[in-house]
């Protein structure tokens, strides 16, 4: 059983075809890169599996549930978490807040006893709070808890963006982008992160990205795309030497 | 003794006013809209009150939270079938359409009760509270404690359960809201659930102390002042907003001739955007819906 698998995806934009025909799987426990020029339709693709756009045609299964048509908030409660190209943060608030509220999906107290901050939301609230701190720890963000989100770097922010998603728990994990605006140094630990949310969080990943470098690197699968079409899958290496995908990168 | 008298008559048709105030603010930090029928929404909830009391022969104590919840129905059938289908139009458009339900609101209400001037009738009208020389009537004093426990709840609403923290994320950010599992649509619906409700809770406090016409919801003209006083877009501000223009307009009234009352909450709201142009709690608003 595939993790996630599109089956002959499609989405227009009016006359705009954005996104073809494409069909993959992601297995799980996998790291699976989405690549191709600008418009080539990867952040699209993200979008119709966590639901901001209806595929037009075609449909997306997650743990052989379909789930082209459930509402967008759900997809966070199915075990889907993302990140956005340009971050998406509640920016008035400190990390430790963005961080507590990607818990709170999983918070199963009433209103009354939330009011009254009864023994049960407090049990509950401290859990949440450990776990939280468990994301610090991985990510390094210790020295950013009380800040808030509008003060901070650019290259933290995507971190605390991660940082948010991992506190969902998902099992599987969409990265749009995660090392645009870093610098090399921070691409490096990056790569790194990846590798502990895959393999000691058991995480599914699946991240559009530019940097051919971090692809190699992380990914154990490659999907290349092209103009709203899908052109190979298959190992970075393989992608990356694929005649097409060189001419869609390159031209003729 | 006169000043601290005018101070609480003062305090209490400011409490009004505040809580019109926090009507237009909880919308407009949700969805960005500034929803002008906010005042004949209160109007129509004191109408609704009156139904209960008067013509069904409701007691009051279950008069109170039964309008409430009625309100709040109204206001989700508003967002539902007026508001969500202007997601995406220009903001303009949705001035209008709410300034348009305004409109609507009161020749409903006239065809419905008529235009005649209605009493509210209630259980403690009439008495009063002496501390000292000080007068204060126990209708004055319901709408001072009423706005009181209201603030509290909200407080308590917003910082701790679940569903508030849910709706300051859903209006600080729709897309991240999504990702952590937030039915932001259903959060709209729910903001507009409570404005009506505080609104309705202002009409049922005030229309005891002014007779209800359809027309008493221009007093949100007033309030819409009072909330750009306090910082469009800060509940703390709303309230204290609301406080300031109404105890300016009872001052004015007694030292100032006739006429400068009903003008002060415009002439504060001119000096205050002269001098403060961001309003009183500016730099609160980071943290409340």
């Amino acid at each position: 059983m595939s993790l996630l698998r599109a089956e002959e995806i499609s989405v227009h934009f009016g006359g705009v075809k954005a996104v073809q025909e494409v069909s993959f799987s992601v297995e799980q426990g996998e790291v699976f890169s989405i690549v191709g020029p600008n418009g080539a339709g990867k952040t699209t693709i993200f979008n119709l599996v966590s639901r901001i756009y209806d595929c037009t045609h075609g449909h997306v299964f997650f743990e052989d549930q379909d789930i082209t048509r459930v509402p967008t908030h759900a997809v966070a409660d199915l075990g889907i978490a993302r990140t956005f190209q340009n971050t998406e943060l509640f920016e008035q608030e400190s990390v430790l807040n963005n961080l507590l509220i990607g818990c709170h999906v999983h918070r199963n107290t009433n209103l009354l006893s939330e009011l009254f901050f009864l023994p049960s939301v407090r049990r509950q609230e401290l859990d949440f709070r450990q776990k939280v701190e468990d994301v610090i720890d991985l990510l390094d963000l210790q020295s950013y808890r009380e800040q808030i989100i509008g003060n901070l770097p650019y290259g933290v922010r995507k971190m605390v963006e991660i940082a948010r998603a991992l506190c969902l728990q998902p099992k599987l994990l969409l990265l749009d982008e995660p090392s645009s605006g870093l610098n090399p140094e921070e691409t490096d630990d990056l790569s790194f992160w990846l590798e502990d949310i895959n393999e000691e969080l058991g995480i599914t990943v699946i991240m559009v990205e530019h940097d051919m470098n971090l692809v190699t690197q992380a990914s154990d699968r490659v999907m290349a795309l092209a103009d709203g079409h899908m052109v190979t899958i298959g190992e970075p290496q393989e992608v990356q030497n694929h005649p097409e995908v060189l001419r869609a990168y390159l031209g003729d | 003794m006169e000043v601290l008298q005018l101070l609480i008559s003062g305090i209490s048709q400011g409490c009004v006013y505040g809580l019109i105030a926090l009507g237009f603010v909880l919308i407009y930090k949700a969805t960005e809209m500034v929803n002008f029928a906010q005042g004949d929404i209160m109007m129509l909830g004191a109408y609704v009150a009156i139904t209960f009391i008067s013509l069904w022969e409701v007691p009051y104590y279950w008069a109170v939270p039964a309008t409430i919840l009625v309100m709040a129905t109204v206001g989700v059938i508003l967002e539902r079938v007026l508001l969500r289908p202007m997601i995406g139009e220009p903001h303009f458009a949705v001035l209008m359409l709410t300034i348009g339900l305004g409109f609507v609101l009161r020749a409903l209400a006239g065809a419905i009760w008529g235009n005649e001037p209605r009493a509210l009738p209630m259980p403690y009208v009439g008495d009063v509270l002496r501390l000292g020389e000080v007068v204060i009537g126990y209708e004055n004093l319901a709408i001072i404690l009423g706005t009181a426990l209201l603030c509290l709840l909200m407080w308590l609403f917003f910082s701790f359960t679940r569903i508030g923290i849910a709706m300051q994320a859903a209006s600080q950010n729709q897309l991240a809201a999504f990702y952590v599992g937030i039915p932001v649509k259903r959060m709209f619906s729910l903001v507009w659930a409570l404005s009506a409700a505080i609104a309705a809770l202002a009409g049922i406090l005030t229309a005891p102390v002014s007779l209800v016409d359809p027309l008493i919801g221009f007093v949100g003209i007033k309030a819409f002042a009072a909330a750009i006083v306090g910082g469009f877009g800060s509940m703390p501000g709303a309230i204290i907003g609301g406080l300031l223009v109404g105890v300016v307009e009872q001052f004015a009234g007694l030292y100032l001739p006739p006429g400068f009352s009903d003008m002060s909450a415009y002439v504060l709201l001119l000096v205050m955007l002269v001098i403060r142009p961001q309003g009183l709690f500016a730099t609160m608003q980071k943290k409340k819906v």
